[in-house]
């Protein structure tokens, strides 16, 4: 009875337009989750082991030179008045620091990540794009320009840059030996090579005319590091280590890394004096100045927490597999014979 | 015209209020008229007099835009839309820089994406209605212009203008009837567009336009046409005729209405009075009302409640900043100094509440919206290329009208179903019958082979191929030549009124009035009885290939109160036979007592066939002597010719030859069901919908089709019949009604574990019958008989069988319920209905069937939905949450004004159980996610917040918050929601249980949307926290430390997508390679995207916009990160999968079951046999066997749309064309007289007294009176008066007193019986025990109060 011709308008048989596409139907049964929960849990608890025993092996030493007490050797630098204020900080090592040794200081309190504070600077300026220095972005202010002058470079960032210097010394018998620092390498690949670009003069000088540097610096950005002319403007280590600003409120950042001579293997065991030319202040918000000696291992740092974590992680699956265990022995699934 | 005062409103209360209510709407419109404009003048063949009271055009405009109107207009509606405009505040804060935190293109490029994808889709709906305007306003039809017919486009055509009409044509506008083709200016026409009926309407002209027949007379008309304003009262028309001097009432009966197709009549010629947008059609459909879905208006809550979360958080922040700014920046100020313009903290707070609006707005993402458009959009494809809803007889796909309301489906708790076209196909077909104490058409043979299905044409050229009949037996016997099954089919081919047409030798076209006669005198014409021709005193057969003439001495009609018809014939050999058909309680009770076993076998068959929901007809016969029939004529003619009670009186001559007749037998209808409907409805009241009928028909018929799509059963404890004519007694039935219910209901209750109650079942139909006995013709004092006929049911032995199924029915009549939803009842009615299984409403208006869907909707709080076909759905189609149109034979009016649509009733099943509950789920779980995924990402910068001195600093790169909700986690919750399946779509209809979730909503309320965000808070709170534990000390592996800006940004970026994404995978249910692309395709992309934003070659390019260049190799290389990101996965989805598979064990939902099952039982490869559990199977097994033939009560008679009148029609000759009549003379006394009598009729129905003291008067001054001249109505419509016939009718009223004498019940009716308009009112309101004229129930305007006369008679017996 049923004509041919009548099916014209006859949707397509296919499996996308029946909903009938072939599917994996994955159901929480009890034979996957059961287990899946039981290897996570011993997986995490594997790892967490591994973790923690990592940052045990990880030795950091962390001495604050704020300066806030009056015990501080820094704390006549706190007195605002002075200028090129040097203070000592003396700290012994009882074992071995292994090397390598990174150097870090720290701030507290201090908000890089203010959305203002972060979004005043130009980027255009940092690649070495002379154009906008004459013109700063107007993200820069209030550090756009001074007396007129654009200020290269400019904004809150580039301003307000770290610049207390530090100097260790070991003693040895009384003797203050020098440990070197090695301050390459110690930014982002991609911000020296990329990201932050010198002008493409030379002098660097020339390219810097007409305009100021940041209010607090106390030498212009082509004079950071007169020394090595591939550390210098834009590209100075420490400048971009500054840049890259932090993301929370108490962070370190990397100063130096102790790789050399006989600091090679690390600190020997001793005492040491650290030089600090306090000049950045942090009194006035309640910030704190520390500096950090840290090895690393393939996982970065000390980090406790992450172990800690997974451990914790772990024990609750391995815990709650028993517990579903038993809830699944006890309210079974219905199943069919 | 028509007066009513003093009309007796104590008798006939209901229709006076319906006709006050008209009345004064005619009025109300005239007073309207005057004040708003000028009364509508229409002068023919005059357009610069029309022109000035600028009618509107007979152009039609449904589209919103065009080209150049799109933009503004379309971009001004989207801005209408809260969210755009609330995205658009959101773009101009972030212009100011003080406050913006974010750059301006995350929130312009999803609010262009968003509005372009509105734009593209709204210009494509509105192309698609240029179409059709286009098309409609193009069709050509004919006008004449100067006295030439021209074709003009229907756009061009004007009011005032003269068309004509050629058959099978649609009316173009509505106009005027001039004249037609056809003798007395009678036209045919359809008006299934715009009330569903497909009956055939009789409309004729005045009479004095009717002689116009040639265009030029047409040409120099010049009427004038005053009346009513454009209003959407189809039923319903007056206005005045002016012409040479004279005035004319006009009526509906005069009308052709745009959307009416012209039949059987060659030409007509109309003037048009309203045009386009005036037409009752265009009145009618008016704009569609924007729905929205439950879960729309919950959104949208949400969403506000959500802005009232942003603000307070935008609050607290704000807070936290002014304290942060005094305590801390105002120190910090060395580093980073206030800006001048922002030199205080509070300043900056207020700045800092806008700026965290902006980046925290995420919450509400703008994708949101577009994303639900798009799913429902894939829904909706997914409907209209279901195969499964593919209706190959008609080549009809289901199609989704609207794409809103997809989920919707899911959650329907109420379905409203039309009757005829919907849950019928409206064809009836000859199914069974018994013949001489045999039963035939029983399907005997073994079950599963399909029996073969007759082949008439070796026996009988001239059959019908199309009938269907599948029982060898029968034509054996009619081979064999048995002489009953001959004088069976002998009786079929001769007892009617049908009309054949012969176009060419052998083609026989029959013309039945109502479908069943059709379909018995075609069974007729397939066993070798054709009926090929007749005149007005003959009928010519051929029976078994040989060509009979009979004379055709009498018929006496059809009417809903005798409910038989008979003819008396006189064969070749000059024997004097009566035939007569009828209901078979009528019938019976005339047999000859002589064959009491022929009489109760055939009684049997009856309850069988009855039983089977079949509509039964016993047939009898007798033979007259010369003698008998003479005397017989006799009085015939002297009944006929009575002054008075002429009805009555002819109903008693009638009775008095339909006496002592011989059974032959007994046919069965099918009224035919469309495909699957008893098992889609006892499927979708396994799902909880109740389902209600309403329908324009008869009780008994809608009764009828009740128990044969199994809404009623024999099963039901009681089936409640409310017919009450006012407002009390329908009160008093429905107090009844649920004191009965509750009684019973106890009863059962207490009945409980007696067993076996044989007679349970007796009693209860005994019961049943009398209670049905209420509206009954008979039941002129109804309301005082039925307690005598139904003593109370004794309270214990209730039936057992129905504790199991302990369920009640409701049958309302149109009538009933017009008081039943006054404000003060409507409760009442509410909650009997509701505690019904299944309701019925018969004879409703189309208004009242909006209005129970409305009543449902506000009292329910319940998800509607109404499936129609015809264009007297339409209200009823637009008012429910969900419109359904069946596309089938009546038009496309429902279809056009529903949300879906398709071919046949039992696609609803698909539609909600399959189709709706999948988009529900998806919908329901798509939200969730959605929530989830947009909290779990924003809420990270609240906790930030805290960090970074309350800044607004965001925690991602704003490229991240651009592509997150548009990219990395759209298309995997996108395709969850389109493709994901918790059970396959059989299971759904193996389960229905399974659609119960929706109905409860239990999927996405306000409590899941608690527990959606809290979920997505938790994730926050663990992507913001877990890397700042690990990051803040952490080094990369080279000693520089990772705690930068840009290194947190990724790690929580990273494993916010990683979360979300493991998140969606635990979500899907249904993994399909779409599932996978996008899952896995999103993460890579993440990556992708990620590392090339982060890449050299565009920040050399853009060094501003993409400083985050080298941040993703840098972070991503760190192993430490990756433990980080692994870490907070562990902590977001640990506990989900958890409590997950908890839930699962402790607290399995069906869904969760059966899909299990299913998974169980593919794993083990088990054949998909029936071998699953038995468990849930009772849950969902659907009613095995069409039929419970066991004891079902008997509903049978003449249920069908019959009409009377046609008889005298016929006898009269006058519908026949000159062609067919031939040499035939006019039977002399009917010649003229039919029509008269019609009218008179019609006029005057009710007391018989009137018709018949004004019938003799005209038929013998037949020819003087012209015959149609003033007849308002012939076969239908309204009940006005010509107004100059006034004065011929006026002396009709000298006899009113005999009128009173003759009708008993009501002397008030005496008034009445002098204004026509009342007699309408006394058929309704069912006073006369006796009444006669019921021309052409359905077009009058009281039309459905008719019914009740004819009520539920068999129910009685």
């Amino acid at each position: 009875m049923k004509e041919e011709g009548n099916y014209a308008n006859r949707p397509s048989n296919t499996a996308f337009t029946q909903q009938r596409l072939p599917a994996w139907q994955p159901m929480l049964s009890a034979g996957v989750v059961i287990p899946g929960f039981l290897l996570i849990g011993l997986a995490f608890i594997g790892i967490g082991v591994g973790l923690l025993i990592t940052s045990r092996s990880i030795q950091v030493l962390e001495l604050d030179y704020t300066g806030t007490e009056t015990s501080s050797p820094c704390y006549q630098c706190t007195m605002s008045n002075q200028s090129n204020c040097v203070c000592k900080l003396s700290f012994s090592i009882g074992t071995l620091f292994k090397g390598p040794v990174f150097f870090y200081y720290g701030l507290t309190n201090y908000f890089q990540n203010q959305r203002k504070y972060g979004v005043s600077k130009d980027f255009n300026q940092l690649i070495g794009d002379v154009s906008y220095f004459k013109s700063p972005s107007s993200d820069c202010q209030p550090y756009q320009r001074v007396n007129g002058k654009p200020i290269v470079p400019c904004g809150a960032i580039a301003n307000s840059m770290f610049n207390d210097t530090f100097k260790l010394y070991q003693i040895i018998n009384g003797k203050e030996e020098l440990v070197p620092f090695d301050g390459k390498g110690i930014a982002w690949w991609t911000d020296y090579n990329i990201k932050y670009r010198n002008p493409d003069y030379t002098p660097l000088k020339n390219a810097f005319n007409d305009t100021e540097k940041p209010v607090f610096w106390t030498k212009p950005a082509y004079e950071l590091d007169t020394s090595d002319a591939s550390n210098n403007g834009f590209i100075n280590q420490d400048f971009l280590v500054w840049m890259r600003r932090a993301a929370l409120p108490n962070f370190r950042k990397l100063y130096r890394r102790i790789t050399e001579g006989n600091y090679k293997d690390g600190l020997p065991a001793g005492n040491y004096s650290l030089e600090i030319s306090y000049n950045y202040p942090v009194i006035s918000f309640e910030g704190t100045k520390k500096v950090t000696f840290s090895n690393v291992s393939w996982m970065g740092g000390q980090n406790e927490f992450l172990g800690i974590a997974y451990l914790v992680i772990g024990s609750m699956c391995v815990v709650m597999s028993v517990v579903m265990l038993i809830v699944y022995a006890k309210f079974r699934f219905p199943e069919e014979d | 015209m028509t007066v009513l005062k003093g009309a007796p409103g104590i008798w006939f209360p209901v229709v006076l209020h319906l006709h006050k209510k008209k009345k004064s709407q005619c009025d109300g419109g005239e007073a309207r008229k005057r004040r708003t404009e000028e009364e509508r003048k229409v002068k023919a063949n005059d357009r610069e007099y029309n022109e000035k009271f600028q009618y509107a055009s007979n152009c039609i405009v449904t589209s919103k835009y065009n080209i150049v109107t799109f933009l503004p207009v379309n971009l001004f509606e989207q801005f209408q839309e809260v969210a755009n405009t609330y995205f658009l505040f959101l773009l101009i804060l972030q212009l100011i820089p003080q406050i913006s935190s974010l750059s301006w293109f995350t929130t312009i490029v999803p609010l262009a994406l968003v509005l372009s994808i509105t734009a593209v889709k709204d210009a494509t709906d509105d192309y698609f209605r240029h179409k059709s305007d286009n098309q409609v306003n193009n069709r050509e039809s004919q006008v004449l212009i100067r006295g030439s017919l021209q074709n003009e486009k229907w756009m061009n055509v004007r009011v005032g203008d003269i068309i004509k009409l050629e058959n099978n044509q649609f009316v173009a506008a509505d106009v005027l009837l001039l004249s037609t083709s056809e003798p007395h200016g009678l036209c045919y026409i359809e008006t299934a567009e715009l009330d569903g009926e497909t009956n055939m309407k009789v409309r004729q002209s005045i009479s004095v336009t009717a002689e116009l027949c040639d265009p030029n007379h047409l040409a120099s008309f010049d009427g004038e046409v005053m009346c009513e304003p454009p209003n959407n009262k189809l039923d319903r028309f007056c206005g005045t005729l002016y012409w040479r001097e004279k005035k004319y009432p006009l009526t509906n009966q005069n009308m052709l209405l745009r959307g009416c197709v012209l039949r059987n009549t060659e030409a007509c010629y109309g003037l048009v009075i309203f045009a386009g947008p005036d037409t009752k059609l265009m009145q009618n459909s008016g704009r569609t009302k924007f729905k929205r879905t439950s879960i729309d208006r919950l959104m949208n809550t949400l969403v506000l409640w959500i802005f009232g979360f942003l603000v307070c958080m935008g609050g607290i922040l704000a807070v936290g900043n002014a304290i942060w700014e005094k305590e801390v920046g105002f120190l910090f100020q060395s580093f980073l100094p206030w800006d001048p313009p922002v030199d205080n903290f509070l300043f900056s707070a207020f700045l800092s509440f806008w700026s965290y609006v902006i980046i925290l707005n995420t919450v509400v993402p703008i994708s949101l919206y577009v994303s639900v458009e798009v799913i429902r959009l894939g829904h909706s494809y997914f409907i209209n290329w279901d195969q499964q809803m593919f209706c190959s007889q008609c080549n009809t796909a289901a199609e989704a009208r609207t794409t809103t309301l997809n989920e919707e489906l899911g959650q329907v708790e109420y379905i409203f179903s039309d009757k005829t076209g919907t849950l019928t196909q409206n064809i009836m077909t000859f199914n069974k019958c018994s013949i001489n104490g045999q039963s035939y058409g029983e399907l005997t043979g073994p079950l599963g082979i399909q029996p073969t299905r007759l082949n008439f044409t070796p026996l009988n050229p001239l059959a019908d191929p199309n009938f269907c009949f599948y029982d060898e037996k029968l034509l054996e016997s009619v081979k064999v030549g048995d002489s009953h099954t001959h004088e069976f089919f002998r009786l079929l081919s001769l007892c009617h009124t049908v009309m054949s047409e012969e176009k060419s030798e052998g083609e026989l076209v029959y013309k039945a009035q109502s479908p069943d006669e059709g379909a018995l005198v075609t069974a007729a014409r397939n066993f070798g009885f054709v009926f090929r021709s007749r005149t007005p005193g003959t009928i010519t057969t051929t029976e078994m290939g040989q060509t009979v003439t009979y004379s055709l001495l009498a018929i006496l009609d059809f009417n809903n109160i005798r409910k038989r018809m008979s003819v008396i014939v006189r064969n070749p050999e000059g024997r004097i036979r009566l035939y007569c058909k009828g209901a078979d309680t009528v019938l019976v009770e005339r047999l000859q007592p002589c064959n009491q076993e022929l009489i109760s076998i055939t009684s049997d068959h009856l309850n069988e066939y009855a039983a089977d929901g079949l509509r039964t007809l016993a047939l009898a016969y007798r033979d007259l002597s010369e003698e008998e029939w003479e005397a017989w004529s006799e009085s015939h003619r002297f009944a006929d010719k009575a002054t008075d009670c002429r009805e009555d009186r002819l109903a008693a001559t009638y009775d008095k030859i339909e006496q002592e007749m011989l059974l032959l037998g007994a046919t069965a209808i099918e009224d035919k069901l469309q495909e699957g409907v008893p098992e889609t409805i006892a499927l979708l009241s396994l799902a909880n919908i109740k389902i209600w009928v309403l329908t324009g028909d008869k009780q008994e018929t809608a009764v009828n089709i009740g128990y044969s799509c199994k809404m009623l059963t024999d099963d039901m404890t009681e089936v409640i019949i409310i017919s009450g004519h006012t407002v009390q007694s329908v009160r008093h039935e429905l107090r009844r009604a649920r004191e009965r219910m509750l009684a019973l209901s106890r009863a059962r209750e207490e009945g409980k574990g007696i067993e076996g109650w044989a007679e349970a079942g007796f009693m209860r139909n005994g019961c049943k019958e009398g209670q049905a006995g209420d509206g009954t013709a008979d039941g002129g004092g109804e309301g005082a008989r039925k307690p005598s006929q139904c003593p109370p049911i004794p309270p214990i032995p209730s039936n057992l069988m129905d504790s199991i199924s302990g369920e009640f029915a409701l049958v309302i009549s149109g009538h009933s319920l017009a008081h039943a939803l006054e404000p003060d009842m409507e409760e009442e009615f509410l909650s009997t209905a509701c505690a019904c299984k299944a309701v019925i409403c018969c004879r409703v208006t189309p208004l009242q069937k909006a209005q129970v869907v409305e009543l449902i909707k506000k009292h329910k709080k319940a998800v509607t939905l109404a499936v129609g076909d015809g264009a007297n759905d339409v209200s009823m189609i637009k008012s429910a949450h969900i419109g359904v149109g069946i596309s089938g034979q009546e038009g496309i009016q429902a279809v056009l004004a529903s949300d879906y649509s398709f071919a046949q009733f039992r696609f609803l099943q698909r539609l909600l159980l399959v189709h709706g509950r999948w988009s529900y789920l998806r919908m329901c779980r798509f939200l969730c996610y959605f929530f989830y995924k947009n909290f779990a990402f924003t809420m990270v910068h609240f906790w930030f917040g805290f960090f970074c001195g309350f800044s607004a600093q965001t925690v991602y790169d704003q490229f991240f918050i651009t592509l997150y909700n548009i990219v990395y986690t759209s298309l995997p919750v996108l395709a969850m929601g389109m493709f994901d399946q918790d059970v396959p779509d059989q299971r759904s209809l193996e389960y229905p249980k399974l659609y119960e979730p929706g109905q409860l909503n239990l999927l996405f309320n306000k409590r899941e949307f608690f527990i959606c965000i809290t979920q997505g808070i938790y994730t926050s709170v663990v992507l913001f926290f877990v890397p700042y534990a690990v990051l803040s000390d952490a080094t990369q592996s080279n000693g520089v430390p990772l705690a930068d800006y840009q290194s947190f940004a990724v790690t929580t970026a990273t494993a916010l997508v990683i979360v979300v994404s493991v998140q969606i995978a635990l979500d899907t249910g249904f993994w399909t390679v779409f599932n996978h692309v996008f899952v896995w395709g999103s993460l890579g992309s993440f990556f992708t995207i990620m590392f090339a934003l982060h890449s050299q070659t565009l920040f050399r390019n853009l060094p501003n916009q993409f400083h985050f260049v080298g941040s993703a190799q840098n972070t991503l290389l760190q192993p430490v990160v990756w433990l980080t990101i692994a870490l907070a996965t562990a902590i977001c989805i640990v506990p989900v999968l958890a409590f997950r598979f908890l839930k699962l064990d402790l607290k399995p939902q069906l869904s969760d079951t059966v899909r299990y099952t299913q998974l169980v039982r593919q794993k083990r490869r088990k054949p998909a046999g029936r071998s699953m559990g038995g468990v849930w199977r009772g849950t969902g097994s659907v009613s095995e066997g069409r039929l419970g033939a066991r004891g079902g009560s008997r509903r049978s008679g003449y249920a069908f749309a019959h009409q009377e009148g046609f008889g005298e029609l016929i006898t009269s000759g006058k519908n026949m064309r000159l062609s067919s009549l031939g040499l035939a003379s006019f039977a002399s006394r009917h010649s003229t007289g039919w029509i008269d009598t019609l009218r008179r009729k019609k006029n005057n129905p009710t007391p018989p007294g009137t018709s018949g003291e004004n019938s003799p008067a005209l038929s013998i001054v037949s020819g003087s009176v012209p015959p149609l001249s003033n007849s308002s109505s012939v076969l239908g419509g309204s009940q006005e008066t010509p107004i100059e016939e006034e004065a011929v009718t006026a002396p009709a009223q000298n006899t009113d007193s005999d009128l009173a004498v003759c009708k008993q019940t009501s002397t008030s009716a005496v008034s009445e019986a002098a204004k026509p308009h009342g007699s309408a009112q006394a058929n309704a309101a069912g006073v006369s025990t006796s009444i006669r004229g019921r021309p052409h129930v359905k077009d009058s305007s009281g039309g459905w109060a008719h019914s009740l006369g004819t009520v539920q008679v068999s129910h009685c017996l």
